[in-house]
């Protein structure tokens, strides 16, 4: 369990209702939910959550914490809207669920190999080391994210696409040796660790 | 009065002198209807028409008219003529718009028009010009039974109008439960905070008021009378009785709260923690605004959870079956008490659905807002162990059926609202008609209740024929018609107001109170000039008895709606003008025919069914008499006319009162006059009801029930006569319901009866 965690469960003990409202993007409006349902019969992944958005919001109200945070069901948000666009208490669902998922990440309770979560992780990463998408080295860790056979075998499988785009010029393989950068790297990196200090100021996250 | 003089006035306007032969029509008022004065006009209802009319009255006369042109629906203002008796022949909505206009129709509608004139004139005949109630009184005072928000609130209303009120409340002082209550739900805009009732500045203007009498421990131990003349004996408690004289009455008796010892499983009486929503009422009104204590041991409410539906929306016949409609804005208010206080306090509203009626969702996200939980699911069971309790429920949202709250210090129960009527003047009627068809249950439960509690108390003491109490619909609440005449009891001049009518709070109380009071009002104004207070408003006919024909069936006490018939010391009928609707269900009860109206009697309707044509048999023309209830079918009839939905020219209508008014003798006549068939029009019966006059529509059904006999007897299909329920909205229905069944009555063949 990481000290996130720790901190987080000596912090709010049981009320995770609060835990939720304090900490979580958008997640003061859990306590609006009037339990309609109308979001989980609008998602058109619905039947594939464990826990659709209306039975989250219950479970954070009736503070299964562990179970809520370990689940993957908001993982499976495809952004669609159709649940903030349908939702008469004006409840935005999509942003509460991402909210959810990264908190679930940060405190590391997040399920290790939900591929969402890996994608989105291998994303920013990339991303935050340069300042820029390297999309060589993105697809590539991407495919040996589960070992080296099994990142030779998505690779082969890949291999028509990855020469089209060699072809028409939006592949270049020599990224694989660094890649090019963007200016004012050291810059990017300040901002964004100012910008993780002010959340966690803001949302009461213990250093 | 002066002698009878009849006209006639046949339009010409709205198409129907193109479609109609009106000077046809007009000789046919003039030798078949005897009419001596016939005028056809181009435009009746002009000022040019109306003002021919107007002066054949001045100039010639004229006592009696028969107007030949729109639906008695249409053009009331023109045609209202209040000092001469008048009949409306229905050609244009009954003709001309539901015929079509080809030249193969033009004979047959141009006959449905005749039909109608002789109608007519023959109506107009039998006619009365109706003087009013002789018995009028002018009793202005109302009473008004409750001095609690509902009764308060009808007083004041009253009072402003410019009436003399007098309250009778049975506690030592006027409140009732709104003064039991800490905060009440706000009935004004932002809808977020519990606010102060207001109760004791309301209870001061009543006692303020100088036209409020206001009796204090006293009681309403005796009322007779009717609108405009009740009198009222009021006990206060070791005194003497009081007489008052007033015009109407208002019931505002209120609810008690259902019984929470009946809800045992869900800890009440077995934790002193466990309490209902009043409970939790005094406990707030005893902390003031302080910190509300747990009551077992006065320690600190950390958790208080609120349990939804406690002995209401029952299905398993325990408990209150229906929803009271105000607890859950209550517990909503009550969990803000302790939010308000302490945002800290944990508390869990635990409901199965929400139900936030009038700006009560407002109220609900308010809650919301400041934190209070709402759990969807329910309860089973309540455990007390200590100074704590633990609520089991099953959660509806995550299916999980032992979901529980373990340490709440404090569990509210919502239990509803049970009426405070008096006695239930027909449960016995009820239980001893289910018993004969089979079903003992009612009578066994009645007779268990009655020898448990005693008889329950009266509340009016009526002295009226039919009990001392005003009828109760299911469940005991206080009606009459509640889609059209809330407020209105079946006892006319009595009106209900607030919890005792339906479970209600208090902005519906007030509401409803203040609905009351201009209902009561209008009672006694209407009582005033001798005419009827509703739905007939204005109307100023009311039935006469021929008594030396009367055989004291009993027939008309019985079937009276809204009590208006006693007896006297001979156990002759007792009549009472002003306690009277004007339905007319005496007279469609009396079976040797000695009740009727001045200007709608047997003999008004009779003439009109034997004053249609009747075709030989060789003619292939059918007859078929509709007798169409005047609020609901006969209005749907004309809509669709508007709507120029066609039907059979077979048919002849007569709008009567009520389809209670209908006298069998009617049918007979109508039978032995050659009709191939007779179809009734009436309201929807049964509990969930349609009639305007409560039991009109459900006495006609049964009484045509027994017709089948007397056809058998006559050697006719029972098909011939049939009665329908139908709505006001049934426009496009009752078109297609005619031509069916004038093609079934083609099938079954001509009436025998022709020509005879």
């Amino acid at each position: 369990m990481s000290d996130a965690n720790t901190q987080a469960v000596e912090k709010y003990r049981n009320n995770f209702l609060k835990e939720v409202s304090e900490r979580v993007e958008e997640g003061d409006w859990v306590k609006m939910c009037m339990q309609c349902g109308v979001c989980s019969g609008s998602c058109p992944l619905g039947s594939a959550w464990a826990h659709p958005p209306q039975e989250i919001f219950m479970m954070i109200r009736a503070g299964k914490r562990e179970e809520v945070l370990t689940s993957d069901s908001m993982w499976m948000c495809t952004s669609c809207y159709n649940c903030i666009v349908r939702c008469p208490r004006k409840l935005p669902i999509t942003h509460i669920m991402h909210g959810l998922a990264n908190y679930a990440h940060r405190l590391g309770l997040a399920p290790k190999n939900q591929p969402t979560r890996v994608l989105g992780t291998l994303f920013w990463n990339n991303a935050i080391q340069n300042g820029r998408i390297n999309e060589l080295k993105f697809s590539l860790a991407l495919y040996f994210k589960d070992g080296f056979s099994q990142g030779i075998k998505n690779a082969l499988a890949m291999k028509d696409a990855g020469l089209g785009l060699l072809k028409a010029k939006r592949l270049n393989p020599f990224e694989i040796f660094g890649g090019h950068g963007c200016k004012g790297k050291k810059g990017i990196h300040a901002m964004l660790k100012k910008a993780q200090e002010i959340e966690a100021r803001r949302k009461n996250f213990t250093a | 009065m002066a002698e009878t003089k009849l006209a006639a006035y046949i339009c010409q306007g709205c198409g129907l002198g193109e479609r109609l032969d009106t000077a046809e029509l007009a000789k046919v008022a003039q030798k078949e209807g005897k009419v001596p004065l016939v005028k056809e006009h181009e435009f009746l209802c002009n000022a040019a028409g109306v003002q021919m009319i107007r002066d054949d009255i001045t100039n010639e006369g004229v006592t009696h008219v028969v107007i030949g042109a729109c639906s008695r629906r249409a053009k009331t203002e023109a045609f209202g003529f209040t000092d001469v008796a008048v009949s409306r022949a229905n050609l244009r909505e009954g003709v001309i718009w539901t015929q079509p206009d080809t030249v193969e129709a033009r004979e047959k509608t141009q006959e449905m028009a005749a039909d109608y004139i002789r109608m007519g004139c023959a109506e107009v005949k039998k006619m009365v010009l109706p003087t009013g109630n002789p018995n009028a009184a002018t009793n202005m005072k109302m009473l008004v039974v409750g001095g609690g928000i509902s009764g308060m609130t009808a007083a004041l209303e009253a009072s402003k109008a410019g009436y003399k009120v007098v309250i009778v409340e049975k506690s030592p002082q006027l409140g009732g439960w709104m003064a039991q209550l800490y905060k009440r739900v706000p009935s004004h805009s932002p809808y977020s905070d519990p606010v102060d009732t207001g109760v004791e500045e309301l209870a001061a203007a009543v006692q303020g008021d100088a036209n409020i009498k206001v009796y204090l421990n006293a009681i309403t131990s005796k009322t007779s009378g009717a609108p405009g003349k009740f009198v009222v004996e009021i006990t206060p408690e070791s005194a003497a009785a009081i007489t008052e004289e007033v015009g109407a009455i208002v019931q505002a008796t209120g609810f008690t709260p259902y019984d929470a010892n009946n809800l045992p499983e869900l800890g009440y009486g077995k934790s002193k923690n466990v309490v209902d929503q009043a409970g939790l009422e005094a406990l707030a009104k005893a902390a003031n605004g302080g910190v509300i204590k747990r009551p077992s041991d006065g320690g600190e409410v950390k958790s208080v959870v609120f349990v939804q539906c406690a002995g209401q929306r029952d299905d398993t016949g325990k408990h209150l079956p229906y929803c009271s409609g105000n607890c859950c804005n209550t517990s909503i208010k009550q969990a803000m008490y302790f939010k308000d206080a302490n945002p800290d306090i944990d508390t869990v509203v635990i409901f199965d659905d929400l139900r936030t009626p009038g700006n009560g969702e407002d109220f609900y996200r308010s809650a919301q807002q400041k934190g209070v939980t709402f759990t969807k699911g329910k309860v089973s069971t309540v455990d007390a162990t200590g100074n704590t309790c633990k609520v089991n429920f099953h959660d509806l949202i995550l299916g999980d059926e032992n979901a529980a709250i373990v340490d709440a210090d404090l569990v509210v129960l919502a239990t509803g609202q049970v009426a405070n009527s008096g006695v239930d003047t027909e449960a016995r009627l009820r239980a001893e008609a289910a018993s004969l068809a089979g079903d003992d249950a009612l009578l066994t439960a009645l007779d268990a209740q009655e020898s448990q509690e005693g008889k329950k108390i009266s509340i009016l003491n009526l002295t009226y024929r039919q009990g001392p109490d005003l009828p109760q619909l299911k469940y005991g609440f206080n009606d009459s018609h509640f889609i059209c005449f809330p407020y209105e009891t079946r006892r006319t001049g009595i009106y209900a107001a607030g919890p005792v009518r339906r479970p209600m709070d208090i902005a519906q109380a007030v509401e409803d109170a203040t609905g009351a009071a201009m209902k009561a009002i209008q009672a006694m104004e209407n009582a005033a000039v001798g005419s009827a207070a509703h739905p007939r408003s204005g109307d100023l006919s009311y039935p006469s008895f021929r008594m030396e024909g009367c055989t004291q069936c009993k027939r008309c006490t019985v079937e009276c709606p809204f009590g208006a018939i006693d007896e006297d010391e001979k156990r002759y009928p007792l009549f009472n003008e002003s306690r009277c609707r004007r339905c007319g269900t005496c007279m469609g009860a009396c079976p040797v025919r000695v009740i009727s109206f001045e200007n709608y009697s047997v003999d008004t309707v009779g003439s009109q069914i034997k004053a249609v044509e009747v075709p030989d048999e060789f003619s292939e023309k059918l007859r078929i008499l509709i007798l169409a209830c005047e609020n609901d079918a006969y209005p749907a009839l004309d809509m669709a006319a508007m709507n120029k939905q066609l039907y059979s020219s077979f048919v002849r209508i007569i709008p009567v009162r009520c389809l209670g008014s209908v006298n069998t003798i009617w049918i007979t006549d109508a039978l032995n006059n050659g009709y191939d068939g007779v179809m009734m029009m009436g309201c929807k019966h049964g509990d969930d009801y349609q009639c305007h006059f409560v039991k009109g529509s459900e006495l006609a059904n049964y009484r045509m029930s027994k017709v089948d006999d007397t056809l058998k007897g006559m050697g006719l299909e029972p098909e011939r006569v049939q009665t329908f329920e139908a709505a006001i909205t049934d426009i496009e229905r009752l078109p297609r319901l005619i031509n069916e069944y004038a093609a079934k009555i083609e099938e079954i063949g001509m009436s025998p009866f022709k020509g005879f």
